[in-house]
């Protein structure tokens, strides 16, 4: 039995992946801005088996907060060994280009934000010597393409950052996932038109839950984005730059 | 808004609409004006009467969630999104079961209310609504209404079978019944005419709660009416086999052509019916197989082949059942066309709370026919003049294409139910039937 910590929950990926520990008899804490739907998924969750769900209203912006809510988290759980992080917005491109403040507040909620919980959870789980700990970074930040550069580079941000912690808590027997969905089925996307490409949130959680498991170190999901995006990030810049990527 | 092109289970039509994915039951419904409402669920009406051609989709997939099920009484609590198969497999385990089910285990619950399904223990337990507590209905004129039978009692009847116009079920109180193990204790037994059938049931209605029959509908003179009568109880406590492992296969494509035809159906009808030699047998069968045998088949729909099909299920009233169902059968097996499934069913007396619930005591018919154009349309105007002069009537879940008063004569409350429909709701089943001669 898991004692988890989820950060976004109310994010399709996020509820997909807590079913799955819910039905496994995991114990979760759930964090996410909105409380009714926070409280409506915590009642799923219960009601799929979840023998104790706690839920917690915050900002993942209020970095001030930061530290009171994972105070929470530890002593309602009796301590914590595993953190899904899975807040975030799809950034409109083309609004943030005419807005430095836009801009500012889509890198903060996307990298800044995950940065900081990512800094306070790290030393904790270096100090406990054991954990593992997932973030949904997005294939988005594998290169930046002019439709969606800035949601793109805050993912680059949390992708490279993730790298390096992933590194650093080796040693402590400490493990760091890094998750890079292509397109998924959300509330977030609802606004695309779906294709071949896309993915459910029951199948991401799947993979995201796996990939905990067998403590993988980067996970594409689902698997066929490793080549798509192999191929994308081998195209030349001088080619590149002309596409419409 | 994007467009996503829908279609339904008989996959006749396919439809390019906007589609609006409801993701939470606090949200309000949309307030543009491009374009009529209609709730889409898991899209397993045969129809077109989950679709709203022109107008907008409100998916309700992702109002899956559980709100509180309590083991002690078997009420369960949840949004209308959730599929019957995930009840199951939370409720099964802790000895509940549900009330009523329908043939396929992957319709949603909202789609079970607004459809108002019935099962195979229609002579005993009523439809679905019957076992409706309550539900939330999410109105455009952003009131969120509980309907039940002491509140807003009105909009509870009209929603129950009222086809998703009245408003959005956001979520539902639904009553499970008890069960001792997931086991079916079942006897299948061949019978030779529909007088034999009418009889068997008669004698099995009082002591099995789940009764069924499936007809071979190739058959013509002497073996006309031929079929299998399958009748059983859940398992007592203790009567049960080993662990039960789901199997499921995909249709894999859509074949140039229906594999649906004369010869194939001759065939595998008069197999299917030698299948047992001796008259009666029994067995013990996990409720998957029992309730789902075509669930085993995911997107068995395509079998049909690029034109779809359709399906025609009726409902005779109890005094003219035997010879209309006679006729129908008859016109059928002369026409060629017809399906493997087929299903002969009585329903009982109880009177859904629904206005336009479907069932009524009688014997209802169902088949799938492969949609051959003017043909099968041709033998359709056949079958509706004998449902129409036998009292009876088509089920708006499985319909497609029948005629506007076929419709409205079968269904007298329509004009009382109308007054319920929201205003912003529509669907291209209603318009057509309302509008249609």
């Amino acid at each position: 039995m898991k004692k988890i910590l989820i950060i976004g929950a109310t994010s399709a990926i996020a509820e997909a992946t807590a079913r799955i520990w819910a039905q496994r008899g995991d114990q979760l804490f759930l964090v996410a801005r909105n409380k009714e739907k926070l409280e409506a998924i915590a009642d799923d969750l219960r009601v799929r088996g979840c023998p104790k769900v706690e839920t917690y209203c915050m900002d993942a912006n209020d970095v001030e907060g930061h530290v009171a809510m994972l105070d929470a988290a530890e002593h309602l759980l009796s301590g914590l060994d595993t953190v899904l992080i899975a807040h975030g917005t799809l950034s409109d491109q083309q609004a943030c280009q005419q807005s430095v403040e836009l801009t500012m507040r889509e890198i903060t909620t996307n990298a800044l934000s995950v940065i900081a919980l990512l800094t306070l959870i790290a030393n904790r789980f270096e100090l406990q010597k054991t954990g593992t700990i997932a973030v949904i970074s997005s294939v988005a930040g594998d290169r930046g393409r002019q439709s969606n550069y800035l949601y793109g580079s805050a993912k680059a941000m949390v992708t490279t950052f993730t790298s390096g912690l992933r590194q650093r808590l080796f040693k402590s027997g400490v493990s760091v996932v890094t998750i890079k969905p292509g397109f998924v089925d959300t509330p977030m996307t609802a606004e695309f038109k779906k294709g071949l490409l896309w993915a459910s949130p029951e199948t991401i959680g799947r993979i995201i839950d796996k990939a905990m498991l067998r403590k993988c170190a980067v996970v594409y999901a689902p698997w066929f984005w490793m080549w798509i995006m192999m191929i994308i990030k081998m195209i030349p810049e001088c080619i590149f730059k002309k596409l419409s990527l | 808004m994007p467009t996503q092109s829908l279609t339904s289970w008989g996959r006749v039509l396919r439809i390019e609409q906007k589609v609006l994915t409801f993701a939470s039951r606090f949200d309000s419904l949309p307030d543009s004006s491009s374009g009529s409402l209609l709730p889409y669920g898991n899209g397993r009406s045969y129809g077109d009467s989950c679709l709203n051609a022109g107008g907008i989709a409100l998916k309700t997939a992702a109002l899956d969630r559980f709100i509180a099920f309590d083991p002690a009484t078997g009420i369960l609590r949840c949004e209308s999104g959730v599929l019957l198969a995930e009840i199951l497999r939370l409720v099964v385990p802790q000895g509940w079961f549900l009330s009523v089910t329908p043939g396929t285990r992957f319709v949603t619950v909202g789609g079970a209310i607004a459809n108002d399904v019935h099962g195979k223990n229609h002579h005993i337990t009523g439809t679905f609504g019957c076992h409706v507590h309550q539900f939330e209905l999410l109105r455009s004129d952003g009131q969120h209404l509980i309907c039940s039978r002491t509140e807003n009692f009105d909009y509870f009847t009209a929603t129950i079978g009222g086809l998703g116009l009245t408003g959005l079920i956001t979520r539902a109180e639904i009553q499970l019944r008890r069960i001792s193990n997931p086991w079916i204790d079942l006897e299948t037994i061949r019978y030779e005419s529909v007088d034999e059938f009418l009889a068997l049931c008669e004698e099995s209605d009082r002591d099995y709660e789940y009764t069924v029959s499936w007809v071979d509908c190739a058959s013509k003179g002497n073996s006309l009416g031929r079929g299998l009568f399958m009748r059983g109880n859940h398992a007592p406590a203790g009567v049960e086999r080993g662990q039960y492992f789901s199997k499921s296969r995909t249709f894999p494509f859509v074949p140039p052509v229906s594999m649906v035809n004369a010869l194939s159906l001759k065939a595998f009808n008069t197999a299917y019916y030698h299948k047992q030699f001796r008259k009666k047998t029994r067995q013990l069968q996990h409720y998957e197989p029992f309730f789902y045998p075509l669930d085993g088949l995911l997107e068995w729909n395509r079998m049909y082949g690029p034109g779809g099909f359709y399906q025609y299920q009726c409902v005779i009233p109890v005094e003219y059942g035997k010879e209309a169902i006679s006729e129908l059968l008859k016109e059928i097996a002369q026409s060629g066309m017809g399906s493997f499934l087929a299903v002969l069913k009585v329903c009982g007396s109880i009177a859904s709370p629904g206005m336009l619930s479907f069932p009524m005591a009688g014997v209802s018919l169902a088949l799938d026919f492969p949609n051959q154009g003017d043909k099968t349309h041709q033998m359709f105007s056949r079958l509706d003049s004998i449902v129409s002069s036998a009292g009876g009537r088509l089920y708006p879940a499985k319909d497609g294409r029948m005629p506007g008063n076929l419709f409205r004569s079968g269904y007298p409350r329509h004009q009382a139910f109308k007054q319920y429909i929201d205003p912003r709701f529509s669907s291209s089943f209603w318009r057509r039937v309302m509008e249609s001669t």
